[in-house]
């Protein structure tokens, strides 16, 4: 059966895998701890498509009909 | 003393009796409350141990005075057991599910084992486990003998509210409960109890704990008599069975006897738990009154939790009927004379203010602006009357606290329930004012959804700096104009408002130098412009739009078509012939009728312009004046609807006979070819559908077109059209209807089918498919309906009746379910959205950041109507 990446499909928004500086980064920017981020699930589809572990920081970069794009943040856990 | 202490966790289980030995202070074993000398008895209801209620003594468990003792328990023996009616269920369950000999509970070893693993998933994966406990019991009910020890089982009859039938014979507690005490702790865990917290023999109560006298406190009355509290009497009446209960065993009573009692202490424990069980009667009062008992106290609307502690009340509030008055600011509320005497502001004294508040001191309470109370420096309190007012003035120092009385210019928060939207709370300046009503400009109806057929009103007053300050500030009604719900303006003008805007602008009325000064007498500082003209004896006249221009502000550039603006095929603009294309440049209305899409609330066009490109202040300032330039522009002319503006000339009635007399031709013919099938169905549809729609399409037409030809004859003449016309109230269909032909009565979409077999209503044939036996109405309102027409009309108008009810609930406990899921986000200063615990819901406030009511539907019209204005300041 052919492997298709979740990420092709035209309703998932583009996954992005923080590196730990730049997630340090997001969470200064915002004031918070990690644990105060929404969460993701390590089995989540995408989560396991862009290799995250438990403890990365995810950007979503979703589509907005009124903001154009609208950035999320996402806390891999278990 | 109280202590701060920290909830980590929280179980429910039940007391065993050892539990409430221990938690009680006193064993009580007399049912009397004081001595003659007023002093409380040993062992008795009140006895000093329990704490204490009254003043200057003190508890005997904890030394603590009245206030400070939160109270504790004491404990009556029950000589013998009795049921506790909370759990007849439970116990009923278990009883057929336990072995009557050898007390297991009849599942197989495995069976048990399996059920055991299962409620634990269940209470791991925090699931609720009843329905699996349901099924557990059910099958623990299907053995007809132990399959333990092999006892023959016999049927448990349960007769309300508490007898076990097993064999004929009544179970008696004590048998129950020695049934339970023999259930193993495994079984006890296969029923998803826990042995622990909730052995089920605990159910049966052999000790009764009796509550602190703090929570039943005995009142003294004006006669000098205790009246004591429904608790304290109902636990009298179980300690006085419990006694001769005791006695009467002792003395070897008859059994019959002993019965009785035993019957009499259960019904007593039973009505002190729960006065309202079915099956027994409630135990009443002396007086008749049922007694409040334990139960009691904590259900329902008026009970702890839905009384006392979600429920809240609150000081500094007034509440009273409202009517119209459209002198006030929309930023006003009139309040009555009585209710501004018995509301106050606090004023803290200092060096500046002194002089001001001696005088208001010294007016006293009953001279309106006034002073009710101040309090000393040192926190007391003083009364200020007519006699110690001049003397209390004299004293007054700083930092003493004035309650001044309810001024003009104070801001109170204003209210009408439901409070669906943040627009039903609005902080308004006050205007003291005679008469008991409170008084708002109708402008100010929509936001509240208030009309003035009874409705009430709530004030509040804020009593701090800093809510005055952010009532002023966020919540003033000028502040609250546009609605976040679609960003156009939610006040405006309402009926007469609208109306009398139409009146006054439309066409070119010549208005002469009297009725220009009628107009505007309201206004100060507002010259009359050079008048339009002069009429034929020369006299100047002005027009209704040079009037209209006069409130609005200059630099005030907009064009729109109105509300009436019969959307021709090719527009004609300036051009317009109905002058229904508003065009105003500088604040000045060149052409076009100001109707509900320019003034009116949820539309109007120029609010929403003047409070975008201006500020809140001049929009409520062009508020306040448009409503009171349209009253008096509707005064000009006068106004009124009666029974006559529906006659139609009877040439329209002929012709709108003519017309449902040949759409009910067209419905015969329709019938005729289903019946000889010559019918074609529409694609989708079956036969039958396909005769409905076409019918219901026909008659739709003949009611569209008789509304046609009475409004032919119904011009801007008639008071109804122009309602209709300006959106100030009605349609075109309710005039229609009115005049010409209510048309098709319908029960959900379709034609009236529902009555007798294959017919609406006796009076006609069976299987008749023609108009008015399927609730066709012909006449109009003015005619009369015939009989069948009214019954038909009745059925149409129930179900729309319905339609509301059911959607007024669900759309209530919709919101409700919302609100008590979103009401703790907040949105904080850096854009985010977060609940209590700070965690992140949103990054940025609806992705965009945008408040609604500030985004003006951005879009390319926009662009242009900035670079009109930019052009237009050029140009100057």
């Amino acid at each position: 059966m052919k492997k298709f990446s979740v990420l092709d499909h035209e309703l998932v928004p583009p996954h992005i895998l923080l590196s730990p500086e730049e997630a340090e980064e997001v969470l200064h920017k915002f004031n918070v701890q990690a644990p105060q981020l929404p969460k993701v699930h390590v089995n989540d589809p995408v989560a396991k498509e862009i290799g995250s572990k438990v403890g990365d920081v995810i950007k979503v970069i979703r589509h907005s009909p009124t903001a154009k794009e609208s950035v999320f943040y996402r806390l891999v856990i278990d | 003393m109280t202590v701060p202490k920290r909830i980590g966790k929280i179980r429910f289980g039940l007391i065993s009796p050892q539990e409430f030995r221990k938690m009680s202070v006193v064993k009580i074993i007399t049912a009397d409350t004081y001595d003659d000398d007023g002093f409380p008895i040993d062992m008795g209801l009140m006895d000093p141990r329990l704490g204490v209620i009254d003043p200057g003594l003190r508890c005997r468990s904890c030394a603590g005075r009245p206030g400070e003792c939160p109270g504790h328990f004491g404990h009556i023996d029950l000589i013998a057991p009795v049921i506790h009616v909370g759990f007849a269920k439970l116990i009923r369950k278990l009883l057929r599910a336990v072995c009557r000999d050898c007390s297991r509970l009849m599942l197989l070893e495995h069976e048990k084992v399996t059920y055991i693993e299962q409620i634990k998933t269940l209470v791991r994966l925090g699931q609720p486990t009843d329905d699996l406990v349901s099924k557990i019991f059910a099958e623990a009910r299907k053995h007809k003998t132990c399959p333990y020890c092999g006892a023959p089982q016999q049927e448990i009859k349960f007769e309300r509210p508490l007898a076990y039938i097993e064999e004929g014979h009544k179970l008696t507690a004590s048998d129950i409960r020695d049934r339970f005490e023999k259930i193993p702790d495994a079984d006890i865990e296969a029923v998803g109890m826990n042995s622990a917290t909730a052995r089920p023999e605990w159910m049966i109560l052999t000790v009764l704990p009796v509550p602190p006298v703090t929570m039943r406190p005995s009142i003294t009355l004006e006669s000098g008599q205790r009246s004591e509290d429904d608790l304290t009497h109902k636990l009298v009446d179980i300690i006085r069975i419990n006694q001769r209960f005791q006695e009467n065993r002792e003395a070897g009573a008859p059994q019959l006897i002993i019965e009785d009692l035993w019957e009499l202490l259960q019904y007593h424990v039973t009505t002190f738990l729960d006065n309202t069980v079915s099956g027994v009667p409630p135990a009443r009062h002396r007086s008749g009154r049922p007694l409040k008992t334990l139960s009691q106290r904590l259900k329902g609307k008026e009970g702890r939790f839905r009384g006392s502690l979600s429920g809240k009340r609150v000081n500094f509030s007034a509440r009273t009927v409202i009517s119209p008055d459209p002198n006030l600011s929309i930023n006003e509320v009139g309040v009555p004379l009585e209710v501004a005497k018995e509301l106050s502001v606090p004023l803290i004294v200092n060096v500046r203010n002194m002089e001001m508040i001696k005088q208001f001191v010294r007016r006293g309470p009953d001279n309106h602006p006034g002073v009710n109370y101040i309090t000393r420096s040192d926190g007391r309190r003083v009364k200020v009357t007519d006699k110690n007012c001049e003397e209390v003035a004299d004293q007054l120092e700083t930092g003493w606290k004035v309650d001044r009385q309810l001024n003009d210019g104070d801001i109170v928060l204003f209210n009408r329930q439901p409070s669906l939207h943040r627009m039903s709370i609005m902080a308004h300046r006050v205007k003291v004012m005679p008469y008991k009503t409170f008084r708002l400009n109708p402008a100010v109806c929509p936001p509240y959804n208030a009309d003035f057929d009874g409705d009430e009103m709530n004030m509040h007053v804020p009593q701090t700096e800093e809510a005055r300050a952010e009532a002023h500030i966020l919540m003033r009604v000028q502040e609250n104009i546009l609605s976040p719900r679609f960003g156009g303006p939610i006040i405006g003008g309402i009926h007469d408002y609208v109306t009398g805007s139409f009146l006054l602008t439309h066409g070119r009325k010549p208005i002469d130098r009297q009725g220009a000064m009628e107009l505007l007498k309201k206004y100060d500082g507002i010259d009359l412009p050079p008048p339009a003209g002069t009429d034929d004896s020369g006299e100047p006249y002005w027009t209704g739009k040079q009037i209209f221009s006069l409130i609005l502000p200059r630099g005030l550039n907009l064009t729109f078509k109105a509300d009436f603006c019969p959307s021709c095929d090719q527009c004609k603009e300036e051009n317009c012939e109905n002058d229904a294309y508003v065009v105003i440049r500088d604040g000045n209305l060149i052409q076009g009728t100001i109707d509900s899409a320019a003034v009116g609330a949820f539309k109007g066009k120029i609010i929403d312009r003047v409070i975008k490109q201006f500020n809140p202040t001049i929009a409520s300032t062009f508020l306040d004046r448009m409503t009171l330039l349209a009253l008096r522009g509707i005064m000009l002319s006068g106004f009124s609807f009666g029974i006559d503006d529906e006659d139609i000339p009877p040439a329209a009635s002929d012709q709108i006979k003519e017309v449902t007399r040949v759409a009910r031709e067209n419905v015969e013919k329709l019938i005729s070819a289903y019946n000889a099938g010559e019918l074609e169905p529409l694609p989708g549809r079956t036969l039958d559908e396909t005769l409905e729609m076409r019918i219901m399409q026909t008659l739709g037409k003949a009611r569209d077109s008789t509304g046609q030809i009475a409004g032919r004859y119904l011009g801007l003449d008639n008071s109804g059209v122009v309602m209709a016309v300006s959106g100030a109230r009605g349609s075109m269909l309710n005039l229609t209807q009115m005049a010409a032909c209510v048309g098709q009565q319908s029960v959900r979409g379709e034609r009236i089918r529902r009555g007798y077999a294959d017919r609406t209503l006796p009076h006609f044939q069976r299987g008749d498919l023609g108009a008015e036996a399927h609730g066709f109405v012909e006449s109009s309102y003015k005619d009369g309906l015939n009989p069948t027409e009214f019954f038909f009309h009745a059925i149409g108008g129930r179900e729309g009746l319905v339609d509301t009810a059911i959607r007024t609930s669900q759309s209530g406990y919709l919101q409700r379910r919302l609100v008590n899921a979103l009401q703790d986000l907040e949105v904080k200063y850096d854009g985010t959205v977060r609940e209590t615990r700070g965690m992140i819901v949103q990054f940025r406030y609806g992705e965009d950041g945008v408040d609604a009511s500030r985004r003006d539907y951005a879009g390319p019209e926009n662009v242009k109507r900035i670079i009109g204005r930019v052009l237009a300041t050029e140009g100057r």
